[in-house]
């Protein structure tokens, strides 16, 4: 297995220079591949590949009757992310999340922002997140978007961008802490000399976050995690949660609200439920607030969180935040609430609902990725480059009848890395969603976070769901000396 | 615990018995037709009388031959309780309650589902005698891997009973239908004939060699006495009622000889009729009458188990009845 033939097509690769050398951190893993002898690395791809399967790491496709679990497709070759950029990453994200929470919190209580016209107040009641039950909410230590996955892409210049915030119930980290497992079986002896920070620790963090968040004076807080159902298509990453934090997983039917408390029924009766790490939308919560034919939910669930009798993780109404068209705005919501520049920039963004941007796309419809604001998982997209002129003219024809539904970005050159191609390596382009926990006291981010890359050739969609599949992402020690993960391989299960 | 993860747990492993226990019977059939090829597909429909499950064969198949029955035990996914269908039921408990049990365990049964599903792909009925040993031992795996890997709890306890009154179920039902087939052979005792058959049916509890063990020749009396009331036994029907009476007692706390519900109480009664049970009564009385009672107050603790302990009723003070489902 070579990199000889491997050719990074004047896009900015994450592990070569456009000389063709390693770059820095990444000549072990390079020479340690090229080493390898011939159909090695199919071998170990292969192994790891199944090991996904009989482990049951999978996500639902919900099509497919028989075949309903596929694997997330997994890349053997690591991503490596220098220290430096790393702390600029990580110093971003926490002014962002930090920007972004006092945003979800004024828009809820004072509008501020609204009122000093920052923030057009239409945009923000219009938007598909917001939720008029939550105004005059204040979640504990005012802490609204506890658990983020914010969308980090790296251009032609080499720098990072934000292309989405994730404030509601972002997924993912499980394959973040599985690739890692499944890595350090693969390249126990690379990853040792490579000095990679540790991800294990993120579900003892994410534990402690929650506790923290129990309604005063409860000294052995109940947390549980709760599920849509086996049938979600993240169904995995729950159990797995719950089972690394070592609490309970619970469905709807599970709870019950009961004299102003959340209850759980067990076999010996009703038990009480401090923290619930949600990870089901709000709108099926509670079918007293919100809708009221959701199955799912927990009659009178929000009653019992205004009184402070249970919390939840994430407050229900951060959507108004990750909406993208306020995406467009979060620039100046950064310098509004925190008087300093944004370190992460935004990729560049014309909302058609502004005339000027919307003459601009309209004419450069070929050039540019139009996104509905309230769509996800890389739907309801328009990729200008890779369309037709039919496509084209649907979506001129969209964005004039509804504006406020259409923004506009340059169509990124997003940076590649290398991927196992039956025998060879090609180059991808991948995203990065890094995770962060925000606590009472702290704002955490994990070091690294799921690297997806879009797997078909020339793609720049990476979602799970349109053909996407995921690496490890390697974030570097600062200085030299051995990674403390590698002292304990293996040792946080599956 | 949680009554829904309770109910998985239990589930769970009533399942996998129920699968272990149709593979031993298919090939314990199996080989016993290889041996007496005249009467071969005779001895296909009281197999299919042995799982309860007659009336479903009929509507879908008629006559019992030895591809429709296989298929119908094995791979029919319109049969709730073929292999097939019970391993998948399994995996989906299991998967509702994965946080709950051991890593261990859900790796390996969902490495089992993952083998019988891509054995039921493939065309070729020619089921080899390997398969269904693959089966009994995937079985046999999971529960060491049970016993071994998880907190012997409430959960761990919950999925013992389970296990232990599918068991019992099973034996006394194998043990109804052969025994009114193989009794009028009594007057051959000691033929080979009679030897391959009465051997079978030890075979279909895996009690052959344990048997031999405890009584020596085969005797249609004592192989009785063997499968219902030995003590030692791990598949018999008193065995099995002990036990889960030991599983019961741990999850209630009450101490023995004492009940705090309905599923204790019938659970409790049925272990003491076993407890001074004789053979010489159950054979006044009827094996096939008491076989059938056994089986009939099997029944009635398992919908009292799903009453008292996955459903039950809250009793508010203002005497609002919440039901808990």
């Amino acid at each position: 297995m070579r990199f000889d033939g491997y050719d990074t097509e004047g896009f900015y690769d994450e592990v070569f220079d456009p000389e063709g050398n390693p770059r820095p951190g990444a000549d072990l893993l390079i020479q340690r591949v090229n080493d390898l002898p011939e159909t090695e690395l199919q071998r170990r791809q292969k192994a790891a590949e199944r090991a996904l399967l009989n482990l049951g790491i999978t996500f639902n496709v919900y099509s497919n009757e028989d075949q309903t679990e596929k694997i997330f497709p997994f890349d053997i070759v690591p991503r490596i992310v220098q220290a430096k950029e790393w702390e600029v990453i990580e110093k971003g994200l926490k002014q962002r999340i930090k920007a972004l929470n006092c945003f979800i919190d004024d828009v809820y209580n004072d509008q501020n922002i609204l009122k000093d016209g920052i923030v057009p107040t239409e945009l923000v009641l219009s938007a598909d997140g917001f939720r008029k039950p939550c105004i005059g909410l204040k979640p504990p230590g005012g802490i609204w978007c506890h658990i983020t996955g914010t969308d980090l892409v790296r251009g032609g210049d080499g720098e990072f961008y934000v292309l989405e915030d994730n404030l509601r119930c972002p997924s993912g980290v499980s394959y973040v802490l599985e690739n890692r497992s499944l890595m350090k079986r693969t390249f126990p002896m690379v990853f040792d000399a490579c000095s990679v920070q540790p991800v294990t620790d993120y579900p003892s963090r994410l534990l402690e976050m929650l506790q923290g968040l129990a309604p005063q004076g409860v000294r052995m807080p109940s947390v549980v995690v709760w599920t849509p159902g086996i049938y979600n298509s993240a169904y995995f990453e729950h159990s797995f949660l719950a089972q690394q934090m070592g609490v309970p997983l619970v469905e709807g039917g599970d709870l019950l609200v009961y004299n102003g408390e959340v209850m759980m029924r067990t076999t010996k009766g009703l038990e009480k439920v401090d923290v619930i790490y949600r990870r089901i939308d709000d709108d099926f919560m509670d079918p007293k607030t919100f809708r009221a034919d959701s199955m799912l939910g927990v009659p009178g669930l929000m009653a019992a969180y205004s009184s402070g009798n249970v919390a939840l993780a994430n407050a229900p109404g951060t959507g108004v935040a990750d909406d993208k068209a306020i995406y467009a705005y979060v620039p100046e919501i950064i310098r509004y609430y925190l008087k300093e520049e944004p370190i992460i920039n935004n990729v560049p963004t014309y909302a058609c609902w502004r005339d000027d941007d919307r003459q601009y796309v309209l004419e450069n419809l070929d050039k540019l990725v139009v996104k509905a604001v309230n769509e996800s998982g890389g739907y309801g997209m328009l990729v200008g480059p890779h369309s037709t002129a039919e496509e084209q003219a649907e979506f001129a024809k969209r964005i004039k009848a509804n504006p406020r539904t259409y923004i506009a970005q340059p169509t990124l050159a997003l940076s590649r890395v290398p991927v196992l191609v039956d025998d060879h390596f090609e180059g991808r382009h991948v995203d990065l969603r890094p995770y962060i926990l925000y606590g009472k006291d702290s704002i955490y981010v994990l070091p690294g976070g799921l690297t997806r890359v879009a797997l078909k050739k020339g793609s720049l969609v990476v979602n799970s769901s349109q053909g996407g599949g995921s690496k490890d992402t390697w974030v570097l020690n600062a200085e030299g000396g051995s990674s403390p993960e590698s002292t304990m391989q293996n040792q946080e299960g599956l | 615990m949680l009554s829904r993860v309770a109910n998985s747990m239990y589930w769970l492993n009533r399942y996998i018995e129920r699968a272990e226990n149709v593979a031993r019977f298919i090939d314990a059939n199996y080989h016993m037709t290889l041996d007496i090829p005249d009467i071969a597909n005779a001895q296909w429909q009281p197999l299919i009388n042995t799982t309860g499950d007659h009336e479903l064969f009929k509507k879908l198949y008629g006559e019992a031959t030895r591809e429709n029955a296989i298929e119908f035990l094995v791979f029919d996914r319109n049969n709730p309780n073929s292999i097939f269908s019970c391993v998948r039921a399994a995996r989906e408990n299991a998967r509702s309650v994965r946080e709950y049990i051991s890593s261990e365990m859900w790796e390996q049964l969902n490495t089992f589902y993952l083998m019988i599903n891509n054995a039921a792909k493939e065309v070729s009925m020619d089921l080899p005698h390997q398969f269904f040993v693959d089966i009994m031992t995937a079985s046999h795996a999971f529960i060491g891997i049970t016993e071994s890997t998880m907190n012997h709890g409430e959960g761990w306890h919950f999925g013992r009973m389970g296990r232990m009154l599918e068991r019992a179920d099973k034996t006394s039902r194998l043990l109804d239908v052969k025994y009114f087939i193989l009794l009028p052979s009594v007057d051959y005792i000691g033929s080979s004939y009679d030897n391959i058959l009465w051997g079978a049916l030890l075979r279909s509890a895996s009690a052959f060699e344990m048997y031999r063990k405890r009584h020596g020749r085969i005797d249609p009396k004592k192989i009785v006495d063997f499968l219902l009331l030995d003590a030692n036994f791990p598949r018999a029907v008193h065995y099995c009622i002990v036990t889960a009476m030991i599983s019961m007692n741990n999850i209630t706390g009450s101490p023995r000889g004492a009940f705090t519900n309905k599923a204790e109480q019938s659970l409790g009664r049925l272990l003491s009729e076993f407890n001074f049970a004789s053979l010489d009564e159950i054979f006044e009385n009827g094996l096939h009458e008491y076989l059938d009672s056994t089986q009939t107050r099997i029944n009635s603790v398992g919908a009292a188990i799903q009453r008292d302990f996955f459903r039950p009723q809250l009793v508010d003070s203002a005497s609002d009845v919440i039901t808990m489902e």
